[in-house]
Protein backbone atom coordinates (compact mmCIF):
# COMPACT_ATOMS: atom_id res chain seq x y z
CA UNK A 1 0.00 0.00 0.00
CA UNK A 2 2.84 2.42 0.60
CA UNK A 3 4.24 1.61 -2.40
CA UNK A 4 1.39 2.07 -4.32
CA UNK A 5 0.71 5.81 -2.39
CA UNK A 6 4.20 6.69 -3.56
CA UNK A 7 3.70 5.73 -7.31
CA UNK A 8 0.30 7.85 -6.96
CA UNK A 9 2.36 10.98 -5.59
CA UNK A 10 5.59 10.69 -8.34
CA UNK A 11 2.96 10.74 -10.84
CA UNK A 12 1.40 13.67 -9.64
CA UNK A 13 4.72 15.35 -9.45
CA UNK A 14 5.48 14.14 -12.99
CA UNK A 15 1.44 15.39 -13.97
CA UNK A 16 2.54 18.88 -12.51
CA UNK A 17 5.87 19.67 -14.33
CA UNK A 18 4.37 18.09 -17.83
CA UNK A 19 1.54 20.44 -17.83
CA UNK A 20 3.49 23.36 -17.41
CA UNK A 21 6.07 21.95 -19.80
CA UNK A 22 4.23 20.64 -22.96
CA UNK A 23 3.58 22.84 -25.90
CA UNK A 24 0.28 21.52 -27.17
CA UNK A 25 -2.75 23.13 -25.12
CA UNK A 26 -4.78 20.06 -25.75
CA UNK A 27 -2.27 17.60 -24.45
CA UNK A 28 -1.84 20.03 -20.87
CA UNK A 29 -5.77 19.50 -20.51
CA UNK A 30 -5.36 15.88 -20.79
CA UNK A 31 -2.91 14.97 -18.17
CA UNK A 32 -4.57 17.70 -16.40
CA UNK A 33 -7.39 15.27 -16.18
CA UNK A 34 -4.93 12.28 -15.37
CA UNK A 35 -4.17 14.44 -12.17
CA UNK A 36 -7.92 14.90 -11.21
CA UNK A 37 -8.48 11.23 -11.61
CA UNK A 38 -5.26 10.60 -10.01
CA UNK A 39 -6.40 12.98 -7.02
CA UNK A 40 -9.56 11.66 -6.57
CA UNK A 41 -8.17 7.95 -6.16
CA UNK A 42 -5.45 9.36 -3.37
CA UNK A 43 -8.76 10.97 -1.86
CA UNK A 44 -10.20 7.45 -1.61
CA UNK A 45 -7.13 6.58 0.21
CA UNK A 46 -6.75 8.60 2.57
CA UNK A 47 -10.97 7.87 3.49
CA UNK A 48 -12.83 10.69 2.84
CA UNK A 49 -14.67 9.21 -0.21
CA UNK A 50 -16.99 12.43 -0.68
CA UNK A 51 -14.33 14.30 -1.89
CA UNK A 52 -13.27 11.60 -4.44
CA UNK A 53 -16.81 11.59 -6.05
CA UNK A 54 -17.08 15.48 -6.31
CA UNK A 55 -13.41 15.99 -7.27
CA UNK A 56 -13.54 12.89 -9.85
CA UNK A 57 -17.26 14.85 -11.31
CA UNK A 58 -15.82 17.95 -11.12
CA UNK A 59 -11.92 18.14 -11.68
CA UNK A 60 -11.70 15.13 -13.86
CA UNK A 61 -15.20 15.77 -16.06
CA UNK A 62 -16.51 19.18 -16.33
CA UNK A 63 -13.36 21.31 -15.63
CA UNK A 64 -12.00 19.94 -18.72
CA UNK A 65 -14.79 19.97 -20.76
CA UNK A 66 -15.21 23.68 -19.98
CA UNK A 67 -11.36 23.96 -20.88
CA UNK A 68 -12.10 21.66 -24.17
CA UNK A 69 -15.20 23.89 -25.41
CA UNK A 70 -12.70 27.28 -24.13
CA UNK A 71 -10.11 26.16 -26.34
CA UNK A 72 -12.71 25.11 -29.50
CA UNK A 73 -14.10 28.98 -28.57
CA UNK A 74 -10.46 30.46 -29.51
CA UNK A 75 -9.68 28.27 -32.17
CA UNK A 76 -6.91 26.86 -30.67
CA UNK A 77 -7.55 23.18 -31.54
CA UNK A 78 -9.41 23.20 -35.30
CA UNK A 79 -10.01 20.49 -37.20
CA UNK A 80 -8.72 20.22 -40.66
CA UNK A 81 -11.08 19.39 -42.86
CA UNK A 82 -8.85 18.34 -45.56
CA UNK A 83 -6.80 16.01 -42.77
CA UNK A 84 -9.70 14.55 -41.98
CA UNK A 85 -10.43 13.15 -45.45
CA UNK A 86 -7.16 12.15 -46.16
CA UNK A 87 -7.19 9.87 -43.16
CA UNK A 88 -10.54 8.58 -44.15
CA UNK A 89 -9.21 7.47 -47.24
CA UNK A 90 -6.20 6.24 -45.65
CA UNK A 91 -8.34 3.67 -43.14
CA UNK B 1 -62.61 48.07 -1.87
CA UNK B 2 -61.03 48.78 -5.25
CA UNK B 3 -61.75 52.50 -7.40
CA UNK B 4 -61.83 52.07 -11.15
CA UNK B 5 -59.53 54.79 -12.45
CA UNK B 6 -59.87 55.89 -15.69
CA UNK B 7 -57.44 55.33 -18.34
CA UNK B 8 -56.12 58.66 -18.85
CA UNK B 9 -55.79 58.99 -15.29
CA UNK B 10 -53.68 55.70 -15.27
CA UNK B 11 -51.56 56.23 -17.87
CA UNK B 12 -50.06 59.22 -15.60
CA UNK B 13 -49.06 57.32 -12.83
CA UNK B 14 -45.88 55.91 -11.75
CA UNK B 15 -46.87 52.16 -11.91
CA UNK B 16 -47.91 52.39 -15.30
CA UNK B 17 -44.82 54.04 -16.83
CA UNK B 18 -42.82 51.13 -15.03
CA UNK B 19 -44.95 48.64 -16.97
CA UNK B 20 -44.31 50.33 -20.03
CA UNK B 21 -40.50 50.09 -19.39
CA UNK B 22 -40.71 46.57 -18.32
CA UNK B 23 -42.41 45.64 -21.16
CA UNK B 24 -40.66 47.27 -23.46
CA UNK B 25 -42.52 49.12 -25.04
CA UNK B 26 -41.55 52.15 -24.06
CA UNK B 27 -37.98 53.52 -23.95
CA UNK B 28 -38.21 56.77 -21.09
CA UNK B 29 -34.85 58.22 -22.78
CA UNK B 30 -35.72 58.23 -25.88
CA UNK B 31 -37.18 61.25 -26.68
CA UNK B 32 -35.71 63.36 -23.32
CA UNK B 33 -31.82 62.31 -23.91
CA UNK B 34 -30.24 63.58 -27.11
CA UNK B 35 -28.72 60.43 -29.62
CA UNK B 36 -27.06 60.08 -32.54
CA UNK B 37 -26.20 57.40 -34.63
CA UNK B 38 -22.71 56.60 -34.88
CA UNK B 39 -20.23 57.56 -37.86
CA UNK B 40 -18.54 55.23 -39.47
CA UNK B 41 -14.63 55.09 -38.93
CA UNK B 42 -13.17 55.95 -42.06
CA UNK B 43 -9.29 57.35 -42.50
CA UNK B 44 -7.77 58.49 -45.87
CA UNK B 45 -4.69 55.96 -46.64
CA UNK B 46 -2.10 58.49 -46.63
CA UNK B 47 -3.03 58.87 -42.90
CA UNK B 48 -2.83 54.84 -43.01
CA UNK B 49 0.29 54.36 -44.43
CA UNK B 50 1.36 57.35 -42.38
CA UNK B 51 0.63 55.16 -39.41
CA UNK B 52 2.03 51.72 -40.14
CA UNK B 53 5.47 53.30 -40.94
CA UNK B 54 5.44 54.77 -37.57
CA UNK B 55 4.48 51.55 -36.35
CA UNK B 56 6.96 49.81 -38.14
CA UNK B 57 9.58 52.43 -36.79
CA UNK B 58 8.40 51.69 -32.97
CA UNK B 59 9.02 48.65 -33.23
CA UNK B 60 11.81 48.15 -34.93
CA UNK B 61 13.36 50.47 -32.00
CA UNK B 62 11.65 48.87 -29.40
CA UNK B 63 12.90 45.28 -30.36
CA UNK B 64 16.30 46.41 -31.71
CA UNK B 65 18.15 43.36 -29.82
CA UNK B 66 21.44 44.13 -31.42
CA UNK B 67 21.87 47.65 -30.50
CA UNK B 68 19.81 47.99 -27.46
CA UNK B 69 21.28 46.97 -24.76
CA UNK B 70 18.69 47.12 -22.26
CA UNK B 71 16.65 44.80 -23.59
CA UNK B 72 19.05 41.98 -24.29
CA UNK B 73 20.31 42.90 -20.41
CA UNK B 74 16.51 43.33 -19.38
CA UNK B 75 15.37 39.72 -21.04
CA UNK B 76 18.58 37.86 -19.79
CA UNK B 77 17.84 39.35 -16.06
CA UNK B 78 14.15 38.21 -16.31
CA UNK B 79 14.89 34.52 -17.50
CA UNK B 80 17.06 33.72 -14.28
CA UNK B 81 14.52 35.85 -12.41
CA UNK B 82 11.90 34.07 -13.45
CA UNK B 83 13.39 30.88 -12.43
CA UNK B 84 15.22 32.03 -9.22
CA UNK B 85 11.45 32.91 -8.12
CA UNK B 86 10.09 29.51 -9.02
CA UNK B 87 12.43 27.93 -6.87
CA UNK B 88 12.58 30.01 -3.96
CA UNK B 89 8.58 29.71 -4.21
CA UNK B 90 9.46 26.00 -4.08
CA UNK B 91 11.34 26.28 -1.48
CA UNK B 92 9.13 27.94 0.83
CA UNK B 93 6.06 26.17 0.13
CA UNK B 94 8.09 22.52 0.64
CA UNK B 95 9.54 24.34 4.35
CA UNK B 96 5.90 25.39 5.04
CA UNK B 97 4.76 21.94 4.61
CA UNK B 98 7.35 20.37 5.90
CA UNK B 99 6.73 22.61 9.64
CA UNK B 100 2.84 20.78 9.28
CA UNK B 101 2.17 18.31 12.17
CA UNK B 102 2.13 15.04 10.39
CA UNK B 103 -0.85 13.29 8.97
CA UNK B 104 -3.35 11.25 11.02
CA UNK B 105 -1.60 12.31 14.44
CA UNK B 106 -3.90 12.04 17.80
CA UNK B 107 -2.21 15.52 18.87
CA UNK B 108 -2.66 17.74 15.88
CA UNK B 109 -4.27 21.05 16.62
CA UNK B 110 -7.29 19.82 13.93
CA UNK B 111 -8.36 17.22 16.68
CA UNK B 112 -10.02 19.54 19.33
CA UNK B 113 -13.41 19.90 21.08
CA UNK B 114 -14.93 21.33 18.16
CA UNK B 115 -14.37 18.14 15.74
CA UNK B 116 -15.24 16.05 19.06
CA UNK B 117 -18.42 17.41 19.34
CA UNK B 118 -19.50 16.85 15.85
CA UNK B 119 -18.16 13.17 15.69
CA UNK B 120 -19.66 12.57 19.52
CA UNK B 121 -23.14 14.24 19.08
CA UNK B 122 -23.40 14.84 15.60
CA UNK B 123 -25.65 11.57 15.33
CA UNK B 124 -28.13 12.50 18.18
CA UNK B 125 -28.19 16.16 16.89
CA UNK B 126 -28.90 16.14 12.99
CA UNK B 127 -29.95 12.57 12.50
CA UNK B 128 -27.09 12.24 9.63
CA UNK B 129 -25.74 8.80 9.22
CA UNK B 130 -22.63 10.98 6.97
CA UNK B 131 -21.08 13.16 9.41
CA UNK B 132 -19.37 14.96 6.50
CA UNK B 133 -22.96 16.00 5.27
CA UNK B 134 -24.57 16.80 8.87
CA UNK B 135 -21.15 19.00 9.16
CA UNK B 136 -21.73 21.26 6.08
CA UNK B 137 -25.75 20.90 5.85
CA UNK B 138 -26.57 21.19 9.67
CA UNK B 139 -23.30 22.91 11.71
CA UNK B 140 -22.23 24.75 9.08
CA UNK B 141 -25.26 25.22 6.36
CA UNK B 142 -24.64 29.03 6.44
CA UNK B 143 -21.16 28.61 4.28
CA UNK B 144 -23.40 26.04 2.17
CA UNK B 145 -25.98 28.74 1.37
CA UNK B 146 -23.10 31.05 0.44
CA UNK B 147 -21.45 28.59 -1.89
CA UNK B 148 -24.52 28.05 -3.70
CA UNK B 149 -24.76 31.72 -4.32
CA UNK B 150 -21.21 31.67 -5.63
CA UNK B 151 -22.15 29.25 -7.96
CA UNK B 152 -25.31 31.15 -9.00
CA UNK B 153 -23.33 34.54 -9.28
CA UNK B 154 -20.80 32.89 -11.33
CA UNK B 155 -22.96 31.62 -13.86
CA UNK B 156 -24.87 35.20 -13.86
CA UNK B 157 -21.53 36.66 -14.71
CA UNK B 158 -21.13 34.13 -17.81
CA UNK B 159 -23.96 34.71 -19.00
CA UNK B 160 -23.60 38.82 -19.60
CA UNK B 161 -20.15 38.01 -21.24
CA UNK B 162 -21.30 35.68 -23.05
CA UNK B 163 -24.59 36.16 -23.79
CA UNK B 164 -25.08 35.93 -27.63
CA UNK B 165 -26.77 38.84 -29.10
CA UNK B 166 -30.20 37.94 -31.08
CA UNK B 167 -30.87 41.58 -32.28
CA UNK B 168 -28.05 41.37 -34.70
CA UNK B 169 -28.64 40.45 -38.22
CA UNK B 170 -28.94 36.67 -37.83
CA UNK B 171 -28.31 35.30 -41.64
CA UNK B 172 -24.56 37.08 -41.29
CA UNK B 173 -21.46 34.99 -41.76
CA UNK B 174 -19.75 35.72 -38.90
CA UNK B 175 -22.50 35.00 -36.77
CA UNK B 176 -23.48 31.31 -38.45
CA UNK B 177 -19.34 30.90 -38.02
CA UNK B 178 -19.96 31.74 -34.19
CA UNK B 179 -22.71 29.29 -33.95
CA UNK B 180 -22.53 25.28 -33.43
CA UNK B 181 -26.12 24.74 -34.06
CA UNK B 182 -25.15 24.90 -37.69
CA UNK B 183 -23.73 21.52 -37.33
CA UNK B 184 -27.31 19.94 -36.39
CA UNK B 185 -28.79 17.34 -36.27
CA UNK B 186 -26.27 15.59 -35.51
CA UNK B 187 -25.46 11.80 -36.65
CA UNK B 188 -22.35 10.52 -34.60
CA UNK B 189 -23.82 6.99 -34.27
CA UNK B 190 -20.61 5.86 -32.18
CA UNK B 191 -21.28 8.68 -29.67
CA UNK B 192 -25.36 8.51 -29.81
CA UNK B 193 -25.78 4.48 -29.12
CA UNK B 194 -22.76 5.31 -26.22
CA UNK B 195 -24.89 7.95 -24.95
CA UNK B 196 -27.99 6.18 -24.69
CA UNK B 197 -26.46 3.69 -22.82
CA UNK B 198 -24.85 5.32 -20.23
CA UNK B 199 -27.36 9.11 -19.70
CA UNK B 200 -29.68 7.45 -17.77
CA UNK B 201 -27.20 5.01 -15.34
CA UNK B 202 -25.29 8.80 -14.62
CA UNK B 203 -28.68 10.60 -13.83
CA UNK B 204 -30.15 7.92 -11.56
CA UNK B 205 -26.66 7.31 -9.94
CA UNK B 206 -26.44 11.10 -9.69
CA UNK B 207 -29.79 11.17 -8.00
CA UNK B 208 -28.90 8.24 -5.68
CA UNK B 209 -25.45 10.26 -4.30
CA UNK B 210 -28.18 13.44 -3.67
CA UNK B 211 -30.82 11.61 -1.93
CA UNK B 212 -28.39 9.14 -0.11
CA UNK B 213 -26.32 12.06 1.13
CA UNK B 214 -27.16 11.78 4.77
CA UNK B 215 -26.84 7.89 4.47
CA UNK B 216 -23.16 7.53 2.73
CA UNK B 217 -20.74 9.58 0.81
CA UNK B 218 -22.04 12.01 -1.75
CA UNK B 219 -24.22 14.73 -1.27
CA UNK B 220 -25.67 17.54 -2.97
CA UNK B 221 -22.56 19.03 -4.85
CA UNK B 222 -21.45 15.75 -5.82
CA UNK B 223 -24.30 14.43 -6.99
CA UNK B 224 -25.01 18.06 -8.85
CA UNK B 225 -21.91 17.65 -11.25
CA UNK B 226 -22.53 14.29 -11.82
CA UNK B 227 -25.97 15.14 -13.56
CA UNK B 228 -24.76 17.95 -14.82
CA UNK B 229 -21.99 16.12 -17.02
CA UNK B 230 -24.42 13.60 -17.64
CA UNK B 231 -26.38 16.55 -19.06
CA UNK B 232 -23.29 17.52 -21.09
CA UNK B 233 -22.87 14.09 -22.49
CA UNK B 234 -26.57 13.94 -24.03
CA UNK B 235 -26.16 17.21 -25.14
CA UNK B 236 -23.11 16.59 -26.89
CA UNK B 237 -24.78 13.19 -28.53
CA UNK B 238 -28.17 14.47 -29.93
CA UNK B 239 -28.28 18.52 -29.72
CA UNK B 240 -29.80 21.10 -28.80
CA UNK B 241 -32.84 20.38 -30.33
CA UNK B 242 -33.89 17.54 -27.71
CA UNK B 243 -32.18 19.38 -24.73
CA UNK B 244 -34.08 22.31 -25.26
CA UNK B 245 -37.27 19.97 -24.83
CA UNK B 246 -36.67 19.83 -20.92
CA UNK B 247 -33.99 22.56 -20.79
CA UNK B 248 -33.62 26.18 -21.36
CA UNK B 249 -32.39 29.55 -19.68
CA UNK B 250 -35.71 30.31 -18.65
CA UNK B 251 -35.71 27.33 -17.06
CA UNK B 252 -32.76 27.64 -15.39
CA UNK B 253 -33.43 30.87 -14.02
CA UNK B 254 -36.75 29.55 -12.29
CA UNK B 255 -34.95 26.35 -11.20
CA UNK B 256 -32.24 27.52 -9.49
CA UNK B 257 -34.12 30.87 -8.05
CA UNK B 258 -36.44 28.11 -6.73
CA UNK B 259 -34.16 25.91 -4.77
CA UNK B 260 -32.14 28.89 -3.80
CA UNK B 261 -35.20 30.42 -2.11
CA UNK B 262 -36.63 26.93 -0.57
CA UNK B 263 -32.77 26.90 1.02
CA UNK B 264 -32.85 29.67 2.15
CA UNK B 265 -36.31 29.56 3.52
CA UNK B 266 -35.54 26.04 5.07
CA UNK B 267 -32.08 27.38 6.79
CA UNK B 268 -33.85 30.22 8.01
CA UNK B 269 -36.35 28.58 9.35
CA UNK B 270 -34.05 26.25 11.31
CA UNK B 271 -31.84 29.33 12.22
CA UNK B 272 -34.67 31.21 14.19
CA UNK B 273 -35.50 27.88 15.87
CA UNK B 274 -31.82 27.14 16.69
CA UNK B 275 -31.26 30.95 17.72
CA UNK B 276 -34.71 30.98 20.08
CA UNK B 277 -34.32 27.66 21.05
CA UNK B 278 -37.66 26.57 20.00
CA UNK B 279 -37.90 23.15 19.37
CA UNK B 280 -38.14 22.27 15.49
CA UNK B 281 -41.19 20.43 14.44
CA UNK B 282 -39.33 18.45 11.72
CA UNK B 283 -38.91 15.47 13.57
CA UNK B 284 -35.52 13.93 12.76
CA UNK B 285 -36.29 10.49 12.07
CA UNK B 286 -34.40 7.26 12.70
CA UNK B 287 -30.78 7.50 11.65
CA UNK B 288 -30.06 5.39 8.17
CA UNK B 289 -33.81 5.45 6.91
CA UNK B 290 -33.81 7.90 3.50
CA UNK B 291 -36.64 9.85 5.34
CA UNK B 292 -34.35 10.89 8.07
CA UNK B 293 -32.18 13.81 9.17
CA UNK B 294 -34.57 16.97 9.52
CA UNK B 295 -33.87 19.34 7.16
CA UNK B 296 -31.18 17.76 5.23
CA UNK B 297 -32.38 15.64 2.21
CA UNK B 298 -34.70 19.01 1.16
CA UNK B 299 -31.37 20.89 1.19
CA UNK B 300 -29.18 18.34 -0.69
CA UNK B 301 -32.07 18.04 -3.23
CA UNK B 302 -31.99 22.17 -3.58
CA UNK B 303 -28.19 22.09 -3.56
CA UNK B 304 -27.74 19.59 -6.32
CA UNK B 305 -30.72 21.07 -8.38
CA UNK B 306 -28.12 24.54 -8.40
CA UNK B 307 -25.10 22.60 -8.93
CA UNK B 308 -26.55 20.59 -11.94
CA UNK B 309 -28.48 23.40 -13.76
CA UNK B 310 -25.00 25.42 -13.46
CA UNK B 311 -22.60 22.95 -14.87
CA UNK B 312 -24.70 22.72 -17.69
CA UNK B 313 -25.18 26.23 -18.32
CA UNK B 314 -21.68 26.92 -17.77
CA UNK B 315 -21.30 24.22 -20.52
CA UNK B 316 -23.98 25.86 -22.95
CA UNK B 317 -22.70 29.05 -22.60
CA UNK B 318 -19.02 28.18 -23.18
CA UNK B 319 -20.36 26.88 -26.65
CA UNK B 320 -20.13 28.83 -29.67
CA UNK B 321 -23.59 30.38 -29.93
CA UNK B 322 -25.15 30.21 -26.32
CA UNK B 323 -28.58 29.46 -24.99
Amino acid sequence: MELFRIILLGFLVVCAISVSLSRKLLNSILIYMSYSLVVSVIWILLESPDLAITEAAVGAGITSVLFFVTLKKIHAIQEKEGEDKDERKSS
Amino acid sequence: MSVKVPEEKYKKTRSYRFRQWLDGTKDPYLDTVEMKPQEVFQEDEVVVEKRKEEKKEMLRRVYDVEHNAKIRVFRRVYRIVSVLFCISLVFVLLTAVSHMPQFGNADNPVNNEVSERYIESGLQETGAVNIVTGMILDYRAFDTLGESHVLFIATCTVLILLRSDKKKGKDSIADMEANDRIYEPKNDIILQTVARILVPPILIFGIYIILGGHLGPGGGFSGGAVIGAGLILYLNAFGFAKTERFFTAKMYKWMSFGALACYALAKSYSFYTGANHIESVIPLGTPGAILSSGLILLLNICVGIVVAGTMYTFYVMFRKGGY
